[in-house]
């Protein structure tokens, strides 16, 4: 069985990567093959231009922090810290400074004699960082760090190791399959399925121009509308139409041809429910459709419709909340309102 | 009150094992211990104590026993550690093949056993046999009725004691700390000596304190491989009950075991602080 295949990705020194996928997608073990605890049976890993995939992983200089944190149970924080530098041979007065400025770096000052059961799981954390930092590693690794921590502190640990590597300018590859965690922290990241790598690119990219469907559906939400490609209006725009005789124009993912089977994706907060009268935009700037509230979900920020388009299925519609724009009642006709800009085209191959 | 009737349901499930311990293990201690001060036709006394004392065989015989126990704890923690380490890194598959290994010899009567071993290392034995074909020895090596054959007879029984002990605490070991420890430059040898062998030191304590108190009373090893001189204080206290017919003094040795047991293991829990060792796991 093969875990990961024709995985190729260069990242930028200082920057922080982010590979995000579904469980089994092989995120994890492509950060065990640049750690060093998996083997690939083909191609090279690189760090610093330096070929690395045949060294051990204590050859690699790689620093890393384990889903389960992994600190020593029988040493103190002060010892959990400085267990890279005792192997390395550092003196003892240098120990005891580094030691003391990475304690500072993830604020835990004054923690250094206790031992790791006396900590959260928080706290525990911060001492797994410390201790992968603290070597000053050419680049960390991190593997689903925070996914033990409760949501409030995981937003705050989030930010803080956002500030940390700007701070350090060390070069972060990290595993989450949380796609929240990946939008908020990433300079770049690697939407990865099945073993390979669906698209590359920063949070912007990914979620405003997804490549797959894949990508689309996993990073954020999408609506999806299954149709057919029956012309081609304008360079690079496709006019699509779909069940129930909707039509509507967008922009193609891949070069596609008329009469290919597609499926188009919109955000639901790129959808505008314009009121019926008004629903007279000229035809070609804005695509449009015609429906039924079937739910509305009051949610603070934003509320959420449910639009049914007849045999055209449904739209899921998302609209802050804002003076002056109406609620939409159930049951009540709306039109919606997109950009083709907005709509992104994929091949289908199930048709 | 829920804690309350909590705490009743928890008794009522301790119960049976209470009752027996009592009725089975407490009461007979009891009458060994005061067996063990009441002379017939005197009453009570301290003479058989006074006796222990007094003739040095005994002494001498409670000191081998200590010593015998000690080198094999010593043996069997020096070939069960690795064993225990190797099947703690083997695949699953292969570790359960040789688990089972290990554990087999339990299925097996332990006479039958010692039996066997005497076979193996007898003058004419298959290991002596061995030795001297391929040049290694002379004349046949004495193997058996010597304090070697007791080493290797009780070593050989306790050694599964030690193996499974220390195994299942390397088992608990998370292979995440190993790796940590690879990924901060630990070589293999760093890794082991600075964390997988901490880690691991509640299973030697545990397996060491097993093995040493199961050796203090071993009999029918040392019994059937061992000579004149490597009595220990079990077989002294067989022959008080079967020959002597010295029930009374037989107590009193048997309540010296025990109290020397006993402070062998508080002291060795201040030395080693089992307390401490173990909630280090968590």
């Amino acid at each position: 069985m093969v875990a990961v295949r024709d995985v190729s990705v260069t990242i930028d020194r200082g920057s922080f990567f982010t590979l995000l996928g579904p469980s089994g997608s092989g995120k994890t073990t492509t950060l065990m093959m640049v750690a060093g605890f998996a083997h690939p049976t083909r191609g090279e890993v690189f760090v610093d231009g330096r070929a690395v995939a045949g060294l051990p992983p204590q050859k690699r200089e790689l620093g890393m922090v384990f889903q389960s944190y992994a600190v020593f149970p029988h040493l103190t924080v002060f010892d959990n810290i400085a267990f890279p530098l005792q192997i390395r041979r550092v003196r003892r007065a240098e120990i005891r400074q580094r030691v003391g400025e990475a304690l500072e770096l993830v604020r835990l000052q004054g923690y250094d004699r206790r031992l790791p059961r006396q900590l959260s799981g928080g706290e525990q954390q911060r001492v797994a960082l410390a201790r992968a930092l603290v070597f000053r590693p050419r680049v960390l690794l991190m593997d689903e760090p925070l996914g033990a921590l409760d949501k409030k502190l995981r937003a705050h640990m989030q930010l803080e190791l956002k500030h940390i590597q700007r701070h350090l300018h060390v070069t972060v590859i990290y595993v989450t399959h949380d796609q929240e965690e990946a939008l908020t922290m990433s300079d770049r990241v690697a939407v990865m399925q099945r073993g390979h790598i669906e698209q590359v690119g920063t949070p912007a990219e990914l979620y405003e121009a997804p490549s797959t469907r894949f990508v689309a559906d996993f990073l954020g939400e999408s609506n999806f509308v299954d149709g057919v490609v029956v012309g081609a209006p304008d360079p690079g725009r496709w006019l699509v139409r779909a069940a129930g005789g909707l039509e509507f124009r967008g922009v193609g993912a891949v070069p596609l041809q008329a009469g290919q089977p597609v499926t188009a994706a919109v955000r639901p907060e790129k959808l505008v429910p314009v009121d019926d009268a008004a629903g007279t935009a000229p035809i070609g700037a804005v695509n449009t459709c015609k429906g039924i509230v079937e739910e509305a979900i009051y949610l603070g920020d934003t509320t959420r419709y449910r639009v049914a388009l007849g045999a055209g299925g449904a739209m899921t519609v998302k609209v802050p909340n804002r003076a002056g724009l109406r609620q939409h009642a159930e049951g009540e006709s709306v039109a919606l309102a997109w950009s083709p800009d907005e709509t992104r085209i994929f091949p289908r191959s199930d048709a | 009150m829920t804690e309350r009737s909590e705490a009743r349901g928890y008794l009522l499930l301790l119960l049976p094992a209470i009752l027996v311990l009592l009725a089975l293990f407490v009461y007979p201690l009891l009458g060994i211990a005061d067996r063990s001060v009441y002379k017939p036709r005197v009453g009570y006394t301290l003479d058989y104590y006074a006796q222990i004392w007094r003739v040095p065989v005994y002494l001498t015989v409670i000191w081998g026993t200590f010593q015998i126990s000690a080198l094999v704890t010593l043996f069997s923690l020096a070939l069960g550690y690795p064993l225990a380490y190797l099947l703690a890194t083997l695949r699953p598959r292969v570790a359960q093949l040789l688990m089972i290994v290990v554990i087999l010899p339990f299925f097996t009567s332990i006479i039958v056993r010692t039996y066997a071993w005497m076979v193996l290392l007898g003058s004419n034995g298959v290991v002596n046999q061995y030795l001297m074909w391929l040049g290694l020895a002379e004349a046949p090596l004495k193997l058996l009725y010597n304090k070697g054959g007791v080493m290797i007879g009780m070593t050989y029984v306790l050694l599964p004691y030690m193996v499974l002990t220390v195994y299942s605490v390397m088992r608990g070991i998370d292979p995440a700390f190993i790796r940590a420890a690879h990924s901060l430059g630990a070589s293999r040898w760093q890794a082991f000596r600075k964390v997988f062998l901490p880690l691991s030191l509640p299973g030697i304590a545990g397996g060491t304190l097993l093995v040493f108190i199961l050796s203090l009373g071993f009999f029918i090893t040392p019994a059937l491989m061992g000579g004149p001189s490597d009595v220990m204080i079990a077989m002294l206290i067989e022959r008080e009950v079967e020959y002597t017919l010295n029930w009374s003094f037989a107590s009193a040795l048997a309540v010296i075991l025990l109290m020397l047991t006993l402070i062998g293991f508080v002291g060795y829990n201040r030395i080693v602080r089992l307390d401490r060792v173990f909630e280090a796991r968590g």
